[in-house]
């Protein structure tokens, strides 16, 4: 079935004024983006969308941010709602447009970022008769999107755009796509809003949890001998306030806490209670603490496969306390005994009140035992490598990128592989909304757009894409976007010539056959770099990297850094496919291959 | 995750906005995640056309049950959804049209079979017959099974469709 959504009318907004003014869709479509804020627009014109683009072109509320691929527009969108806790807005034109956009949106529904994406559509009368650049965009993106709509009635388009904005923020955030058949934009109507404001008619999703099982949540954690919090993504999405009530229910519970690869900057990296990223490339300590806990505080995490390794021997002995807004996510992976429906701000903020009132402070058990195994642990060093005077190692690399961008507040986005997993490990955020990867749908080409939607948002701010080469290539035309706006990203690929983490699998898993996994024929990326009239630099010498980095910290523009490392660095810890927590492997360690089918099924 | 638990049959109603793509979205969701579907059946039942009523029975172990209610919750077109099979006792009814060819002592029998099942003969010619018979799943699979030795032709079903018992509704 390929229908589609329509909002039933609700008559008022269908009830002409005599001398109310009319507009044609396209005019509504940016009077209701201007109603709802919006200051951005990333996006890439074509035959579907051109009574859009005229309106775009006599306006100057709105700017337009013009993309050279409709992937990199949802990134780019995705990388401007990361770093401002705002909604994305993206729009492209039909058929091959709003395709090119699904990476995206998948992408954004699964690490549950806000993201509009307006798509052009074939004009009405032509729907389903395989029309020049039609696509059936609402059955395409169903699966891909929290919500999408196909707007039939001219007059239904300032409900239709009000409530997307609603559902994409609302809730687990997630992306939203509005199909625009061409002839609604043309078409004229009253604008008018029907009186559906405030709550909407289906979607209210639960914000304040229920207060016995919150009770029950506090009480149990405060009887943990050996507590954990475990934080993840629902954090940065329920804003700075969440973060900050994070880091004071932490203190005050004096219990250790590990984020996800999305809750990155939630809790400050440069406390002492922070044990680092938990799950396949986490620390020794994080992973340990979560696998010998008694009792673990999940907020705004999921349990996914990445984190939790094999489920029958994830944390076995536990009680599990799941704090989530979604009630889909609880239950789903790992059985949890006391789940809370409830944004991840409000929660805390009634965790800490329920804490204060019960005086648990008193009567929680000494958590210095814990703490001692936990130190334990850390003294496993579980980062270190050994460096080297003859290559630049990745993980030195950006250590020392780092230590230069210490107290610039700087943003990082990242692609996808080995040098996410070292930029995750190594570069250690304070605050939040300053991480921007691809988490649960590993998009290699993210980090290049994400770091433009970024930019755009944050102009005079410090934004690096830390990159790989095979990653970078993914989306390498968003070069041509940075020129023409003179976006000052900073673009540090860690080229080691090879897909690093297919072939660090491979060499793990099948007897080291390096499959189609070396980047053949790479550009000359300094070159590549000039062609678009942006610095580029290259560096290779170890005793070099310091003065290189600084080089390009220090240029008033975008640059290009190729920084050559070591080729055949893995990425450790490493809970290897089909173990559990406490199975990691650290650098050094002799490294079986997995020990049955199973195992190796496991992504 | 790998399935645990016993394996359970539910009944589970969902109220929807009666708007085109509705249906596709909750179809699309059991097949995207691997849950099954027994049996489907959709219409509108308010009076102003605005609400359908899904009738899915799908099965599952618990945690599996529990996903696809909280899956099916969070559709932005879903008003409400209701497991009948735990929230109480209630009636679950299936149609079906059986086609029976057949002459002489089989006929015969299968008249007074349908008779015994209560079924309606809805068409009839001097070999053949039509069935409309109602009941619960079993029943229908039973009166088939019956027919299959006399003549059975072709069968139409519908799924189920569900209310609980008492006075409430959703």
């Amino acid at each position: 079935m390929t229908a589609t959504t329509t909002i039933p009318a609700t008559g008022k907004a269908n009830e002409k004024a005599d001398d109310a003014p009319t507009l044609s869709g396209a005019q509504m479509i940016l009077k209701a983006l201007t109603e709802l804020g919006v200051e951005v627009v990333f996006g890439y014109p074509g035959g579907a969308v051109l009574p859009i683009y005229d309106e775009i072109f006599k306006q100057d509320k709105i700017r337009h941010i013009l993309v050279r691929h409709e992937q990199a527009a949802v990134h780019a969108a995705e990388g401007y709602a990361r770093s401002t806790g705002k909604p994305g807005v993206v729009l492209v034109t039909s058929g091959p447009g709003a395709t090119n956009a699904v990476t995206g949106l998948t992408d954004a529904l699964l690490d549950s970022i806000p993201v509009i994406c307006l798509t052009g559509q074939v004009a009405r009368h032509l729907i389903g008769n395989d029309a020049f650049q039609e696509a059936d965009t609402v059955g395409i993106t169903r699966p891909c999107t929290k919500h999408n709509y196909l707007v039939k009635d001219t007059d239904r388009l300032p409900d239709v755009i009000h409530e997307a904005f609603y559902v994409a923020t609302n809730g687990r955030p997630g992306p939203v796509v509005i199909d625009l058949p061409k002839d609604v934009q043309i078409e004229k109507a009253v604008y008018k809003r029907s009186g559906q404001r405030g709550e909407h008619r289906t979607y209210r999703p639960q914000l304040d949890g229920d207060e016995a099982a919150l009770h029950a949540a506090a009480e149990a954690f405060a009887r943990a001998e050996r507590p954990i919090l475990y934080t993840g993504g629902g954090i940065i999405n329920a804003g700075p306030e969440a973060s900050e009530l994070l880091a004071e229910f932490t203190r005050l519970t004096g219990a250790p806490i590990t984020n996800t690869l999305m809750g990155l900057g939630a809790y400050p990296a440069t406390d002492k209670q922070f044990l680092g990223m938990l799950g396949m490339h986490g620390t020794w300590e994080a992973n340990h603490a979560m696998h010998d806990c008694d009792v673990m505080m999940a907020v705004g995490a999921r349990f996914d496969d990445r984190v939790t390794g094999r489920v029958d021997g994830f944390s076995p002995g536990s009680t599990k306390i799941q704090i989530d807004i979604d009630l889909s996510s609880i239950n789903k992976n790992v059985p949890v005994d006391i789940p809370v429906i409830a944004d991840a701000g409000r929660a805390l903020k009634r965790l800490i009140e329920i804490w204060k009132e019960q005086g648990y402070e008193k009567s929680q058990p000494d958590l210095a035992p814990w703490w001692k195994q936990i130190n334990h642990w850390r003294t496993k060093k579980c980062l270190s490598y050994t460096d080297s005077e003859e290559v630049i190692l990745p993980q030195k690399s950006l250590e020392r990128l780092a230590h230069f961008t210490r107290g610039k507040d700087a943003i990082f986005s990242t692609e996808v592989g080995q040098h996410q997993m070292w930029a995750a490990q190594f570069l250690g955020f304070d605050k939040p909304n300053r991480w921007l990867t691809s988490g649960g749908l590993g998009t290699m080409g993210y980090g290049l757009p994400a770091a433009v939607g970024a930019q755009i948002a944050h102009p005079d701010r410090l934004v690096i894409d830390v990159s790989g080469e095979a990653s970078f290539q993914m989306n390498l035309q968003e070069l041509g976007t940075i020129a023409q706006y003179d976006l000052p990203v900073k673009i540090f690929i860690m080229n080691n010539e090879y897909m690093g983490m297919v072939r660090q699998w491979q060499d793990l898993s099948y007897d080291g056959r390096r499959s189609h996994s070396y980047s053949e024929s790479l550009p000359d990326f300094v070159k590549l770099a000039e062609a678009y009239g942006i610095k580029g630099i290259v560096v290779e010498d170890p005793a070099k990297l310091d003065e290189a980095i600084l080089e390009m910290l220090g240029h008033d523009g975008p640059v290009l850094m190729d920084c050559r490392v070591a080729k055949i660095e893995n990425c450790f810890p490493m809970v290897p496919a089909g173990a559990a927590h406490n199975e990691m492997l650290l650098a050094g360690d002799v490294i079986g291959k997995p020990k049955d089918d199973d195992a190796l099924a496991v992504v | 995750m790998k399935e645990i638990g016993p394996i359970a049959r539910h009944t589970i109603s969902v109220i929807v906005d009666n708007e085109a793509g509705v249906l596709a979205r909750v179809t699309g969701l059991f097949s995207g995640r691997g849950y099954n579907i027994e049996s489907l059946t959709v219409a509108e039942v308010d009076n102003t056309g605005e609400r359908s009523r899904i009738t899915v029975v799908t099965s599952g172990t618990r945690m599996v049950i529990e996903q696809i209610k909280a899956q099916l919750d969070r559709l932005v077109p879903v008003h409400k959804v209701a497991d009948l099979t735990i929230d109480g006792a209630y009636v679950a009814r299936d149609m079906a049209l059986v086609k029976v060819t057949g002459t002489g002592e089989k006929r015969v029998e299968a008249l007074r079979l349908a008779d015994t099942f209560r079924a309606r003969a809805v068409d009839a010619s001097v070999n053949s017959f039509i069935f409309e018979l109602t009941g619960s799943t079993d029943k229908i699979d039973a009166f088939v099974e019956l027919m299959s030795d006399l003549g059975l032709v072709e069968v139409a079903r519908t799924g189920a469709v569900a209310l609980s018992r008492g006075p409430g509704g959703l």
